[in-house]
């Protein structure tokens, strides 16, 4: 499966990076040279083979830890909103969306 | 007595013998530090900050209240959040963040252990590296030689602790990033099973692999330190209960060592033959067979094994940690923490651009690989796919395991190569990690112990496998090999 221009900035898109047309060649060369390298798993007969999202569920059968539903964070606003690069009244600030 | 070459006992016995204070031992390597900024190791330094924790430790020494980390320095990877240092990933969008909390790591070894932070270390942009030049930082220098690559992600954690400007250091492994710097830096390392260390305050790669361990001058010290990290936390909901401690089941382990001069009588060491096909370089063979023959001596014995699945693993790995990181990465928009690009139109176009100016290229190149692999019509046959091949290949140690206790290779195909000489060629650098990927996609716990040099005089790890939560036998293993040799304990040149 071979990358094409559109493709690479269908993904762009998809990921939310901006590319520059220049980019695109590179990258595309690139993700290219990583796909080929991906595309051998797909000579791997795994029929009947359930697939692993956590590592230590081949020793034993592994389910999501659930906690009990209460309040576990303090009020942290100030501290939280510290990093961010735009906020006024304890909200963050982002462009406007709605007209 | 030389700090920077000293055991952790011996920091210990001199700390509560009043030889030194936890001031003066934190003073001592922040100077050192200070006169090795050309390895481009520490990305924050605060004395103050450092100092603070020292005085701290100096009163539980003083109170008699000292565990066997008290007052003893260690930096950390800057993977791992601090409240008072700045935590950056390596990366510009995160360049001037400083994390409201601790993570759990850093809180076990500061308010549990006692220990005293020296400051955040250099790494690969999230982690996402294998030579330590994807950091937005600058690439960390080899104190053997600097115009080597430390190896990476973990590249500074393993270059301070060869040069001796740390007692310790953290470090995080989600495809080798622990085992493979210490073994290009000529360290000891552990990344120990998937949910023994705590990954809440780990800047988030690849969920399911993401993995935090120690990485020091001897297997001794990591074990205090990995039994110091690990434990069950209720708030990473991967977290396994903790069974007995690491440094329990290290002692219990060590025990035969006054007997036989054999303490590894009957010990089965699987050679997989995978390991030592083509690719791999001649120096770095020799030094592994020397090192497995070491092992013989102490009574152990080779079994060949397989891993037939060998090579996969790096297609595999290389569609699942994508995948994740597409997804973590996400967080990244420009709106609650980070950089954010100055001009833009609206909404979507500041989150790109931000995303643009805050990523490097590597981050960038996995980023599209992963959200190609989750986009419609690809996620059955790359995401479920590789998931699959990652059972299949978690399965093969469990077979293999069946005929020995560990499983003994190289940590990487060579020693550590130039400063520059893969940076343009993403895959070439990708194949570099055939011999850690497997290991961390069945979620095992994987060392690398010094074992010998290589061409040009560069350091070589041995890869030493176990299967789930034997880290305490692990280490006991690569105790006993480094109480019969003395690559360990060998540094730099530059850095006596």
């Amino acid at each position: 499966m071979e990358l094409q221009p559109d493709d690479l900035k269908r993904l762009a898109g998809l990921a939310r990076i901006a590319v520059t047309d220049a980019e695109v060649a590179a990258l595309r060369t690139q993700l290219n040279g990583i796909f080929g390298l991906i595309d051998e798993l797909q000579a791997v007969d795994t029929a009947g083979i359930e697939p692993l999202s956590h590592p230590l569920d081949i020793v034993r059968p592994m389910s999501q830890r659930l906690r009990e539903d209460r309040v576990t964070e303090l009020d942290n606003r100030s501290a939280n909103l510290a990093n961010a690069p735009a906020q006024e009244n304890g909200l963050f600030l982002v462009p406007k969306v709605l007209d | 007595m030389n700090y920077s070459r000293a055991s952790l006992k011996s920091l210990r016995g001199a700390l509560d013998a009043k030889q030194v204070s936890a001031a003066e031992l934190a003073e001592y390597f922040l100077a050192k530090a200070e006169r090795a900024l050309s390895l481009n190791t520490y990305l924050h330094v605060d004395r103050g900050l450092t100092l603070l924790q020292a005085k701290e430790a100096d009163e539980r020494i003083a109170r008699g209240e000292a565990g066997p980390l008290t007052g003893i320095p260690i930096a950390h990877k800057d993977i791992f959040v601090t409240k008072g240092w700045r935590s950056t990933a390596g990366s510009r969008i995160l360049a001037d963040y400083i994390s409201p909390f601790d993570a759990t790591v850093v809180e076990k070894l500061h308010y549990g252990a006692g220990m005293v932070c020296l400051g955040k270390l250099n790494c690969d942009e999230f982690a996402m590296g294998s030579s330590n030049e994807n950091s937005a930082f600058g690439p960390v220098r080899n104190p053997w030689n600097a115009q080597k690559i430390p190896g990476g992600s973990s590249g500074a954690s393993a270059a301070v602790v060869a040069a001796g400007l740390a007692p310790a250091a953290t470090g995080t492994d989600t495809g080798g990033s622990l085992r493979q710097p210490a073994a290009m830096c000529g360290v000891t390392a552990i990344k120990p099973t998937y949910g023994s260390v705590s990954r809440y305050g780990m800047i988030a790669f690849a969920s399911s692999l993401d993995q935090g361990g120690p990485m020091a001058k001897s297997a001794e010290d990591c074990a205090y330190l990995l039994d110091a990290m690990s434990g069950f936390d209720e708030r990473d909901s991967t977290s396994m209960p903790a069974g007995e401690s690491v440094l329990a089941r290290f002692s219990t382990a060590c025990a035969p060592e006054a007997s036989t001069g054999k303490p590894l009588q009957g010990v089965r060491i699987g050679i997989p033959r995978e390991f030592f096909g083509e690719g791999l370089s001649a120096d770095v063979a020799n030094a592994v067979e020397a090192a497995v023959k070491e092992f013989e001596k102490l009574g152990a014995v080779r079994v060949d094994i397989s891993l037939p699945r060998t090579r996969l693993s790096i297609p595999a790995y290389y569609v699942i940690a994508p995948a994740e990181a597409s997804s973590n990465l996400s967080r990244f928009d420009g709106v609650r923490y980070g950089h954010r690009a100055k001009d833009y139109r609206d909404l979507t176009d500041m989150i790109e651009r931000t995303r643009a100016e805050g990523f490097g290229a590597e981050v960038k190149r996995r980023i599209f690989t992963g959200a190609y692999v989750l986009s419609h019509g690809y996620y059955d046959a790359y995401y479920l796919q590789a998931q699959r091949v990652r059972r299949l290949i978690g399965q093969d140690f469990q077979d293999a395991f069946k005929s020995c206790d560990f499983i003994m290779g190289p940590v990487a195909p060579t020693t550590a190569w130039d400063i520059g000489a893969k940076s343009s060629d993403p895959v070439a650098m990708y194949l570099e990690d055939i011999f850690t990927l497997g290991v961390s996609l069945a979620g095992l716990p994987g060392m690398s112990v010094p074992c010998g040099f290589g061409d040009s005089n560069m350091p070589v790890g041995l890869q030493i496998i176990g299967n789930y939560f034997d880290e305490g036998r692990m280490l006991a293993a690569a105790h006993q090999y480094q109480q019969v040799t003395d690559w360990h304990r060998r540094a730099p040149e530059a850095f006596q």
